[in-house]
């Protein structure tokens, strides 16, 4: 039905309009029920996502510019910022490069429990955040498997900075993998077959061929998974041991600041995480545009 | 060896890559989720009854579960609505309103917790009409935490929705309308029967996402026991006194709860796929 439509509508326009609007008068309804279904639909998004964000900045601005500005530069929100920067800087690399290594070989190969693999790679998004810190602190921490052998050797894991990197990595694990997998997947192997039939290696393969394919996924996986990774709150304060300047993300920072009943300086961290979250969006929906547009140039 | 587990390929790598896929998967996943099993194990079965059905741990369950299902129906219901906005309507800021919806995936927890707590609490922008209409108190109530888990779970309903949605035929619709149905008949019979794969999906992954939320929900829940603390709070309490043994048991509930969830999802994707296999 499909051609049949395209069919139509590039060698006789004129039937093609009247038979949409034919449709048209099939398929919707009274503008009464239209204006009110809008209706019921914008005012719970306003009540429910568009009035907590902007009240989000009012909170940060409500004392003014100043107090602000005073609030982002502070010692320990500076800190906060930069431990939240090391953290994303770390586990984003490392399941970016997972979810590569992932992708190829669920994607290009056929072997035996590969749909068990698949749920499995899943499973972190399925897991509460305070059970993924929980796991980390059975595994490292003082009472835990290797926390007594750690301790001897004067490293630190929990309530220090590798906690929270552990704590990241592993609620931000599937996002890269679970992205490309059905991209590759849908892509096939008759062109890196090719490649290699032709006398590219291994490496040339992925990088001429593979990747400008997936680059799109590729970017999209990454920029939700570090979104994410800078925001998470649950697995983190687990782990974290809540050391301002030495321990503290911003999500945490702002839990303290707001049961210090510094409202305005909560609201002032949390504006710049809300930030990063518009222009997560904002890159999300570019390269939902671009992945749109290069699909259709390939079919063209 | 490899050659039994694998079909032959000409394509190089795959020692390597599933090599860094298994030690990694291990190393960070499974590893770290049997120690919660295993420490568990240690607790003989009568001493892990007692932990996770005692009268408080219960509370929890019943406030997490109940306020989760409740969530997950209101984004069902609201969800579709917007779903279907979003596919079949055009007005003013559409496509600015399409981007939004995934404001909550976006938005860290905790700032999403501590703006809901702002609007919410008996001084703030909507809780204060809310009191004073309907002498209703949100914020520190089980009411805020069903308010935080709709937040949370609202995209998981349109983003699955809203594909199945744009690849509806609208030759069905028009067979329908022909034979002289009534568009809520084409809506109930020929409409909601395609769509309810799609909305059972939604429903459970916004259910599994909320059933273990914690940022959103710990600021405005007011955290009183019995009345509204969520289990994941219990698990972080039971840390914060040093009895690990405690905290795991109730993980465990979880984990076991949350297992369940994503094969019934799986399952719920495996039987959508073979209703559309269009798609």
């Amino acid at each position: 039905m499909m051609w049949d439509d395209v069919g139509t509508a590039q060698a006789l326009p004129a039937p093609s309009i009247s038979k949409s609007a034919a449709r048209r008068g099939a398929r919707e309804e009274p503008v009464l029920v239209r204006a009110g279904l809008i209706f019921i639909a914008l005012g719970f998004l306003l009540l429910f996502l568009f009035v907590p964000l902007a009240s989000v900045f009012a909170g940060a601005l409500r004392k003014g510019w100043e107090a602000y500005f005073a609030a982002i530069v502070e010692p320990d929100a500076w800190s906060a910022i930069k431990l939240t920067l090391l953290a994303a800087g770390i586990a984003v690399p490392l399941n970016l490069v997972f979810g590569l290594a992932a992708a190829w070989a669920i994607a290009k190969f056929e072997f035996r429990g590969k749909s068990l693999l698949i749920t499995l790679i899943d499973l972190p998004f399925s897991v509460s955040p305070v059970i993924a810190g929980l796991i980390y602190v059975l595994v490292f921490g003082l009472q835990g498997w290797f926390g007594p052998c750690l301790y001897v050797h004067d490293i630190r894991i929990i309530f220090a900075v590798p906690g929270i990197v552990l704590a990241t990595i592993f609620v931000t694990f599937p996002f890269v993998a679970r992205e490309l997998i059905p991209l590759m997947q849908a892509q096939g192997t008759d062109e890196e077959e090719a490649a290699i039939v032709l006398g590219a290696n291994g490496w040339q393969t992925f990088w001429r061929v593979t990747l400008p394919d997936i680059k799109w996924g590729l970017f999209y996986g990454v920029i939700l998974c570090n979104a994410r990774a800078m925001g998470e709150f649950g697995a983190v304060s687990v782990v974290s041991g809540h050391v301002r300047g030495l321990t503290n993300t911003m999500p945490l920072d702002i839990e303290i600041l707001y049961n210090e009943y510094n409202f305005t300086a909560a609201f002032a961290v949390a504006s710049l995480l809300a930030m990063l979250a518009l222009v997560t969006l904002a890159l999300k929906t570019l390269v939902e545009w671009l992945a749109r547009n290069q699909i259709r140039r390939d079919l063209a | 060896m490899k050659h039994s587990l694998r079909q032959h390929s000409v394509l190089p790598g795959f020692g390597l890559t599933l090599g860094i896929t298994l030690v990694y998967l291990s190393v960070i996943v499974l590893i770290p989720l049997s120690a919660a099993f295993i420490k568990t194990a240690a607790l003989s079965w009568v001493q892990f009854w007692s932990v996770v059905t005692a009268p408080r741990v219960v509370a929890s369950y019943k406030l997490s579960f109940g306020a989760s299902l409740l969530a997950a129906a209101i984004n069902t219901v609201f969800g579709l609505i917007v779903a279907w906005v979003l596919v079949r309507y055009s007005f003013p800021g559409k496509r600015l309103v399409d981007a939004l919806v995934d404001l909550p995936f976006a938005l860290p927890t905790a700032v999403a917790g501590i703006a809901l707590t702002a609007l919410y609490a008996p001084n703030g922008w909507i809780g204060q009409y809310l009191q004073e209409w309907w002498g209703l108190k949100v914020a520190y109530t089980p009411l805020g935490v069903l308010v935080a888990l709709v937040f949370i779970g609202l995209p998981f309903i349109v983003r699955t929705v809203q594909p199945v949605l744009e690849d509806l035929e609208g030759e069905l619709e028009e067979a329908a309308a022909t034979l002289g149905a009534s568009r809520w008949q084409i809506f109930t019979r020929v409409i909601f029967p395609t769509l309810l794969p799609a909305l059972l999906t939604g429903f459970a992954l916004a259910f599994a996402r909320a059933v273990g939320e914690y940022g959103s929900v710990v600021f405005i829940a007011g955290n009183m026991p019995m009345i509204s603390e969520i289990t994941p709070l219990i698990i972080i309490t039971k840390l914060e006194q040093y009895d690990y043994t405690g905290a795991t048991a109730v993980a465990v509930v979880m984990l076991v709860a949350s297992f369940v969830l994503l094969l019934l999802i799986n399952f719920l994707q495996w039987f959508s796929r073979k209703r559309n296999p269009a798609k």
